[in-house]
């Protein structure tokens, strides 16, 4: 645990001066996944792990600030300690994974539709911007609408919009009691369920369907899950949290192969795309993973047919481009936005896309 | 606080009328002054200001042909809703148009499987509600002017209302935003998923005070209708022990739909206004609602009445119907109003503190009232931090006017160095432009203006609110000075 934030300042103001692009690591656990490859010879790398430590901790205030390099493990540590957690349940990637990667990446687990994502979550950062200057945006607070949403800006944005050095965030009770239902049915009545019992006022946060079964996890107060269980009927299932452990960290057997492996984010009541090959749905329909060699265009119809997108998360050909295309005046926009907070463009160039 | 002005060109004006009447029907241009008066101002009316004209487009297709018009003829544009906003974030610019999108009122599609609402604009609050109700849900941010205040106003402001803790403001509960750019260029942000490709253009639209793009269309989430809400109301002999309760309930795990606080001055108003039955005599007041199922409400409404007895709670009361739940409700949503009654005027401040503030802050504000020889009443959403104190002044006495603006920006002040900020939910506008310095560095405001110029180089939409236009930024883009209303950043 250490505060590095001088230093960091210091490689980017050299980075500026010298035009050095900058690759941006914390953990080292999504170097490979997400974006796209990008030669690493004129690329300095700016290593975040060294900047870590829990800053500041106010369980009755249900907020956690740490500085961007610190490990989920040690901040799931601190806040089972008091019976909280995080409550969009990032995957630690074997320990790996740090916050302020999980924030650059938007990395949300199987509770993401009922409880948030790490975007929805996070109150404020502190960035180093692409002048080198020490920025603070948002708060540590709820609510806060001064200024433009430059924190929840940077989810997803892969690191190209500055080097996150901090987030706040906001924190949850851990559920008192969860149930996981199975029920052994095909993907298009696995779809089904989870849309008929999205509308229904139970305590549902996660829904998932995975070679030939839907996993419905309940978690609230105990009467009310144990009312809702015995009610939607299914079969119980033991040790559902090391189940629901494996789909958030990849390590169900669903994912473990070599194969690419694509991720749609979309419209959840769309038809399951099944003429594609092997697919899993989680977030009750509105994330689902596609094992495969596939053709990029026919993948990317299919997720605007949707109303939604989907991209090369890890595997095949990483030198083109990976994310969903955006139209022209989005792209003209993405670059303008780039220039605003990094002019030189030093910060992961190429990652997010190949124009930018 | 200004005096209406008419500086620009006659001769812009006049182009402007004839361009916009090729577009526009008649009764869609509003351009005497008299007819204007009722767009001179947000409900924040201190603040005053006639624009050239006034617009009220009823397709998105006029929106598009007006924004083009506007931008070949350099004339900003000032976006507009129902006009409820509290921070003077949509009054007329003296030199632009307001653009007011209240015709563009249609809820287009509710889609009951996916839990969405697509609407327009100008839809209110409040009616998204209504029409989902049919489904079994509901749209979550409930602010308090939520009959009258429309979705895009709700989306400029990033609004909140009673229920953020648990179920969070705008930003967390809309899925897509159709918008146009100043130039008149569309562009969908968000879809149906749950993320985007590329940046998350959501985060920066929702909250930008219409400073960014105009919204033309809305995709909310819908959520079901809990089984059943409570409430829960405690009474306590001082602001301490109301705040170790709240942090007591947070404590236990329990994240209630609602929680707020009132002070002694607000409870009595209340009280006299409504007859919820609230304890005249206390020093605090507590409205704990929890919502779900039958049998998690029922958990937790035991719960927190066991915390509250501990908490030293001199009067318990639990709703027991529907009926009594509202009234409860009513005390505190008519609190503005009720303290309304006991001055010509009352000027609404929004700082958001850490909650573990609050006995600290309130003692302050107390402080500083008798300093300014104002009376002041607090309502405070305890569950997120965010803090209404209501200094009561009277807006015909100038030196009133002058001391409530002291005082009130001594309490964002105040917020900040508790480690708090300035606006929680009302937003920056033109009102709070003076402190964002106190919140922000130069160095912050500058970036927050190169995102503005990243949208609108010209800034030409809502020019000269919500992030104060630094004097070198202002050189360096060689703006003309109209873009002014400047503050602070001499540099």
């Amino acid at each position: 645990m250490s505060d590095r934030g001088a230093e960091i300042v210091d490689t980017v103001a050299q980075a500026l001066a010298s035009k050095t692009p900058l690759s941006i690591n914390g953990g080292g656990s999504k170097t490979n996944i997400l974006g796209r490859s990008v030669s690493s010879d004129e690329f300095q790398t700016l290593e975040l792990g060294q900047h870590s430590g829990i800053i500041d901790y106010h369980p009755a205030e249900l907020v956690l600030t740490a500085r961007a390099g610190t490990p989920l493990t040690e901040i799931n540590a601190a806040l089972a300690n008091e019976e909280q957690m995080l409550a969009f349940e990032p995957p630690t990637f074997g320990g790996r994974a740090t916050l302020g990667g999980t924030l650059a990446c938007n990395m949300s687990g199987p509770a993401r539709p009922w409880s948030g994502s790490v975007r929805d979550m996070v109150l404020g950062v502190q960035l180093v911007n692409g002048k080198a200057e020490l920025l603070n945006f948002g708060g540590q607070v709820m609510k806060n609408v001064a200024g433009y949403d430059v924190s929840r800006l940077q989810a997803g944005a892969l690191g190209t919009l500055g080097v996150i050095t901090q987030v706040s965030l906001k924190v949850l009770p851990l559920a008192e009691h969860s149930v996981t239902l199975v029920y052994e049915v095909d993907a298009q009545q696995a779809l089904k369920i989870m849309n008929e019992r999205r509308s229904a006022a139970k305590p549902l946060n996660a829904a998932c369907w995975v070679q030939g079964f839907l996993y419905l996890r309940l978690s609230g107060a105990q009467p009310a899950v144990t009312q809702t269980a015995k009610v939607w009927g299914g079969e119980e299932m033991p040790n559902a949290d090391e189940f629901w452990q494996k789909i958030r960290e990849f390590e169900h057997p669903f994912f473990t192969s070599d194969h690419a492996l694509w991720r749609f984010s979309q419209g959840p009541t769309a038809a399951v795309q099944s003429e594609f090959g092997d697919i899993l749905l989680d977030w009750g329909g509105a994330q689902r993973w596609l094992r495969g060699e596939q053709q990029r265009d026919d993948l990317v119809k299919s997720a605007e047919d949707a109303g939604g997108h989907v991209g090369l998360y890890r595997g095949g050909d990483r030198t083109g481009e990976v994310n969903h295309p955006v139209n022209t005046v989005q792209k003209a926009l993405h670059q303008r936005l780039k220039h605003a907070l990094d002019p030189a463009g030093i910060f992961n160039p190429g990652r997010l896309y190949s124009w930018m | 606080m200004h005096t209406p002005s008419n500086s620009a060109p006659a001769q812009v004006r006049a182009q402007l009328l004839q361009k916009l009447s090729e577009v526009l029907p008649a009764d869609a241009i509003i351009d005497e002054t008299e007819a204007q008066r009722p767009f001179e101002c947000d409900a924040l009316t201190l603040y005053r200001e006639l624009p050239l004209l006034v617009v009220l487009p009823s397709s998105v297709e006029q929106v598009q042909q007006i924004l083009q018009i506007c931008q070949a003829l350099s004339v900003p544009v000032v976006p507009r809703g129902s006009g409820t906003g509290l921070c003077a974030g949509s009054m007329p610019h003296p030199e632009g148009i307001v653009l007011g999108l209240s015709k563009l009122n249609r809820i287009i599609e509710i889609d009951a499987l996916a839990c969405t609402a697509r609407v327009q604009p100008g839809v209110s609050n409040l009616s998204i509600s209504q029409a989902a109700k049919a489904f079994g849900l509901y749209y979550a941010p409930d602010p308090s002017s939520q009959i009258a205040c429309s979705i895009g106003g709700n989306i400029a402001e990033n609004s909140g209302g009673v229920h953020c803790l648990k179920y969070g403001l705008t930003v967390h509960n809309v899925l897509s935003l159709e918008v146009l750019s100043v130039t008149g260029e569309p562009m969908t942000l968000g879809g149906q998923g749950l993320d985007s490709p590329g940046f998350d253009l959501l985060a920066p639209l929702i909250g930008s005070e219409g400073l960014l793009a105009v919204v033309t269309e809305i995709t909310v989430k819908l959520l079901p209708i809990p089984e059943l809400a409570r409430v829960i109301m405690a009474g306590f002999d001082s602001v301490d022990n109301a705040g170790n309760a709240v942090s007591d309930i947070i404590g236990a795990g329990i994240i209630p739909a609602g929680l707020e606080l009132m002070d002694a001055l607000a409870i009595q108003a209340a009280e006299d206004f409504v007859h919820a039955g609230y304890p005249r005599d206390a020093a605090a007041l507590l409205l704990c609602e929890v919502d779900g199922t039958v049998e998690e409400v029922e958990t937790h409404i035991a719960r927190v009445n066991q915390l509250f007895e501990a908490a030293g709670a001199t009067t318990i009361r639990v709703s027991q119907s529907e009926t009594e739940r509202e009234l409860l409700w009513r005390g505190r949503k008519s609190a503005f109003p009720a303290v309304g009654r006991l001055a010509p005027d009352y000027y609404c401040m929004d700082g958001t503190i850490p909650r573990g503030q609050v006995a600290y802050v309130l003692g302050e504000i107390a402080r500083l009232g008798a300093e300014y020889g104002l009376r002041v009443a607090n309502v405070f959403h305890a569950g997120d931090g965010n803090l209404h104190p209501l200094i009561l002044f009277d807006a015909g006495d100038p030196n009133d006017i002058r001391k409530a603006e002291e005082f009130g920006a001594k309490i964002l002040e105040l917020s900040v160095a508790v480690g708090g900020c300035i606006t929680g939910e009302h937003g920056v506008g033109l009102e709070k432009l003076g402190q964002m310095p106190s919140q922000f560095s130069e160095q912050e405001l500058l970036q927050f203006e190169e995102i503005k110029a990243a949208f609108d180089p010209q800034l030409m939409l809502n020019p000269g609110k919500g992030i104060p236009i630094l004097k070198r930024c202002q050189e360096y883009r060689a703006l003309p000075a109209r873009h002014g209303h400047m503050h602070g950043g001499e540099s």
